[in-house]
């Protein structure tokens, strides 16, 4: 799909999202607003997937961002949205700057399980340390907007709102990246790493690259969940919380970069549904939904849609 | 020689009890034609391999326009100026012929520090002078790959393959172009016409020649000077009249007297 | 001198624990080269089955001394009726797919089967402590375990045994070694592959529900049980090398002594140690300690 196009209907799902958002009900707030969320992680799964390298630990980040979040609470008194994602961000860019030395010399199972390793290691650490709250987790300060704190009529709105503009940033930026000599190298990395190393380019330093955006991605994610529920706990690093981004990116497919954002709001819709109707069956629910999308749709959600071929 | 742009001096590597190089030493001048035959396992492509860097020899080194490259990572000596086409093409199966180009052309961006989040119309490519679209038609052209340039790579026949693989090769316009077999996969007939084309692309650029090749006639016509190899060593260095007719060069290499091994 | 002879019984006793839980997902890996999230639901099938039907037979007034035969036999009995009806009915239409498609595979079927335990046994806690008293205790100087532990390490040892002799000294073992090393040109051979891969998934599950099994008499048996262990399991397999049985030997007593001295001596890093372990070793040997050495494919 051309960029154009991408722009065209991100714009317009945006309008809708900003104009809907006015009347819909308020748990229909609250889950759109996870879903752009949980969007941006899977989103931060896409760009590492077009590499051809899938991880199991995204929930590192996502976490890492949620407790950044937290931390601007607990420390500075600040429940700022906007300062809530600068943090997650600049947190998630160190860290992924460090630990992307590792992990960007591995691929296939390895990169997985070194990323899921790395994520169970921050769960266990989460656990054991007090300060953080432990096993209980830290209550969110009241979402305040560039200093404004929206009335509570307003509030998940606001939240809603803020959480669209950023996903549609985030969709902009990264289809721009994918159309970049940069961008474009990904794909070739996934086909034949040799060639990329002998037209002269660092596998292993466009991989770092990737490896970060898909970290700050995850912990703007992961920063925005934390204001709209309100309370975080170490689950958010628990490998199911991993398992839940990777069951997200599958299911939206790689076929565009809003099918992530498709793919929590249909997660987000089976979730909720199939939890009201049977609180013991919902996980059940899932795991039927992603063996027919393995079976009847291998690429994802996103090849439903008519594909017009790119040029 | 005067001032070579390739000087191998004593090149050495054994895998295991196989010596892939014995005490090679050779210069290369520049803007020449160099054919290297010998039969499977006499060292050609391990001659080839060393120079771009996918594997380190015990001993020697390897001098390109002055510089030591010895042991230099192959992305370290594409940036230097020395490309390489391969036994097995090595293409991008899932992009389209003319996206192949365009990652080559991107890297070239991206080395000289240009490209960032500009579109492709916008940033002249250097060396190729014009934007990325632009240079990548023209690329396409001198290899007669414009016809298939909407096709996915993995969907190309054998000779066509061989034809990006080399073109892919030549976007960062190299002082040395090595081919590891440039003709095999295409058929007797075009093999020649082929040849003249790579060549022609090639030193249109200004660049040396070094192709691996098993097609005597094809090297005697297109070569001006022929490498032989055998059990690591060359056993033979001149023009292709010469070698070809060398009495241990027809035991070894192409089999036209009986005996040898 | 108390404090580290406790370290290594604990140690000895979570290592056996480890080694029987992390077994079957090996197995399966070696064979099938998946990663079978569905391991941790045949544990936790295994516990629930082990903890009803005691549960039920020591209501009933049987002999309590037999409850260590229902304990087993039903848990695996369970699997054994089970698992081929997963791999047939569903696994193998996946096999042409990649391996992370696979991966994904057994974590729906994982997603499934939670809540199959939850529709099957409900959510209430089963909770059957009797063959975990049973057998009476014993000291290691002045230190007291139920003999029960020690139960666990025999099976454990057995079953390390009974596996290796399996594979090397039987017929099947062999050629089941040949479908491990080249699935494709051992069908070319004429081996039935296929009903390798049943077995050897069979017998992934029945000895992942004999782990559960076995641990039912000493915990609380909840929903969730599987979902610990499938990540336990799996930084065990991985620090041992995925697919080598020896290495999940190694990996058990590596995390279950690393484990035991964390707890005795650092109990804040308990939680994460065993991954910082997995990672350090991922790090420096990404196929394990012990992995099967696989060609460099340029």
């Amino acid at each position: 799909m051309s960029a154009g196009r991408t722009g065209r209907i991100a714009a317009i799902a945006l309008l809708l999202l900003l104009a809907g958002g006015l009347f819909v009900p308020d748990w229909l707030r609250f889950l759109l607003t996870v879903a752009m969320a949980q969007g941006l992680v899977a989103l931060g799964l896409t760009v590492q997937l077009r590499a051809g390298l899938l991880s199991f630990g995204q929930a590192l980040y996502y976490c890492l961002g949620a407790y950044a979040a937290a931390a601007l609470g607990r420390f500075l008194n600040s429940g700022d949205v906007i300062l809530q994602m600068v943090a997650a961000a600049a947190a998630a860019g160190v860290a992924a700057a460090v630990l992307g030395l590792l992990v960007a010399r591995y691929r296939g199972i390895f990169y997985g399980l070194l990323s899921l390793a790395l994520s169970m290691i921050l769960y266990g650490l989460l656990v054991k340390t007090e300060a953080l709250g432990s096993t209980d987790g830290i209550n969110i300060l009241p979402s305040t907007l560039f200093g404004v704190r929206p009335s509570q009529a307003w509030l998940r709105y606001s939240v809603l709102a803020t959480a669209g503009l950023v996903a549609f940033a985030a969709v902009l930026a990264v289809e721009r990246h994918f159309n970049t000599p940069l961008g474009r190298l990904g794909p070739a990395i996934r086909d034949n790493e040799i060639r990329v190393e002998y037209m002269g380019a660092s596998v292993r330093a466009i991989i770092h690259i990737e490896y970060v955006i898909a970290a700050v991605l995850s912990a703007v994610g992961g920063a925005l969940a934390a204001t709209t529920v309100g309370h975080i706990d170490p689950d958010m690093a628990y490998w199911t919380t991993s398992g839940e981004f990777v069951f997200i990116a599958i299911l939206a497919g790689s076929g565009s970069v809003l099918a992530p954002f498709l793919g929590a709001i249909v997660y987000g819709l089976i979730h909720s549904t199939a939890y009201q109707l049977s609180p013991n069956t919902w996980q059940m629910t899932l795991g039927i939904a992603l063996l027919l999308v393995i079976l009847l749709l291998p690429r994802g959600l996103w090849s439903l849609f008519p594909q017009r071929r790119s040029a | 020689m005067s001032d070579p742009v390739l000087d191998v001096q004593r090149l050495s590597k054994r895998f295991g009890a196989v010596s892939a190089a014995q005490d090679i030493s050779v210069q290369i001048a520049g803007d020449s034609v160099v054919g290297l035959i010998g039969a499977n396992g006499a060292g050609k492509t391990s001659f080839v391999n060393m120079i771009t860097g996918f594997v380190k020899p015990d001993a020697g080194r390897i001098r390109f326009g002055g510089r030591d490259i010895t042991g230099l990572a192959p992305r370290a000596i594409t940036r230097l100026g020395i490309c390489r086409s391969f036994q097995i093409p090595q293409l991008y199966g899932s992009m389209t012929v003319f996206e192949n180009v365009l990652v080559g052309l991107g890297v070239l961006l991206r080395n000289a520090g240009r490209g960032g989040f500009l579109s492709r119309e916008a940033v002249v490519v250097p060396g190729h002078g014009g934007s990325a679209d632009e240079a990548a038609e023209r690329v396409l052209a001198a290899f007669g790959l414009l016809p298939y340039r909407r096709e996915r790579a993995d969907a190309l026949s054998g000779g066509v393959r061989k034809l990006l693989d080399i073109a892919l090769a030549m976007v960062a316009k190299p002082r040395i172009l090595l081919l590891d077999e440039p003709t095999s996969g295409v058929s007797a007939m075009e093999k020649f016409q082929v040849m003249e084309m790579i060549i022609q692309a090639a030193k249109g650029e200004g660049a040396t020649v070094l192709f691996i090749e098993h097609d005597m006639e094809l090297v005697e016509r297109c070569a001006e000077r022929v490498l032989a190899f055998y059990d690591g060593r060359v056993i033979a260095d001149g023009p292709p009249g010469t070698v070809l007719s060398d009495e241990e060069v027809r035991r070894l290499v192409t089999g036209a007297l009986p005996g040898g091994r | 001198m108390d404090q580290v002879l406790s370290v290594v019984v604990d140690g000895a006793i979570y290592s056996a624990w480890l080694f029987i839980a992390a077994l079957g997902l090996t197995l399966v890996y070696g064979v099938m080269r998946i990663i079978n999230i569905t391991h941790g639901s045949f544990y936790a099938i295994g516990a629930y089955s082990a903890a009803s039907f005691t549960g039920a037979w020591l209501a009933a007034g049987g002999a309590p001394m037999l409850s260590y035969a229902v304990l087993v036999v039903s848990a695996v009995l369970v699997a054994l009726v089970l698992a081929p009806v997963i791999e047939r009915g569903l696994l193998r239409y996946m096999y042409a797919r990649d391996e992370v498609v696979l991966l994904l595979g057994t974590y729906a079927l994982f997603l499934i089967l939670e809540d199959v335990v939850k529709l099957v046994w409900g959510v209430n806690p089963y909770f059957i402590a009797e063959p975990y008293g049973l057998l009476g205790s014993f000291s290691v100087g002045r230190l007291i375990y139920p003999v029960y532990n020690l139960l666990l390490i025999g099976v454990a040892l057995a079953a390390g045994v009974a596996l290796t002799l399996l594979m090397h000294r039987t017929r099947a073992g062999k050629l089941l070694l040949a479908v491990i090393d080249d699935p494709e040109l051992s069908k070319a051979m004429g081996i039935d592959v296929g009903r390798f891969y049943l077995a050897a998934f069979t017998l992934g599950a029945v000895l992942a529900a004999l782990a559960g099994a076995l641990t039912a008499p000493t915990v609380s048996v909840v929903p969730g049980l599987g979902v610990d262990v499938i990540v336990l399991s799996f930084s065990v397999v991985v620090i041992g090398g995925l697919g080598s049985l020896p290495g999940a030997a190694l990996g058990a007593l590596i995390v279950g002594v690393v484990r035991s001295v964390s707890v005795h001596y650092a109990p804040q890093l308990e939680l994460f140690v065993i991954y910082l372990v997995m990672a350090i070793v991922l790090a420096f040997r990404p196929r394990g300690l012990f992995a099967a050495a696989e060609p460099r494919r340029i």
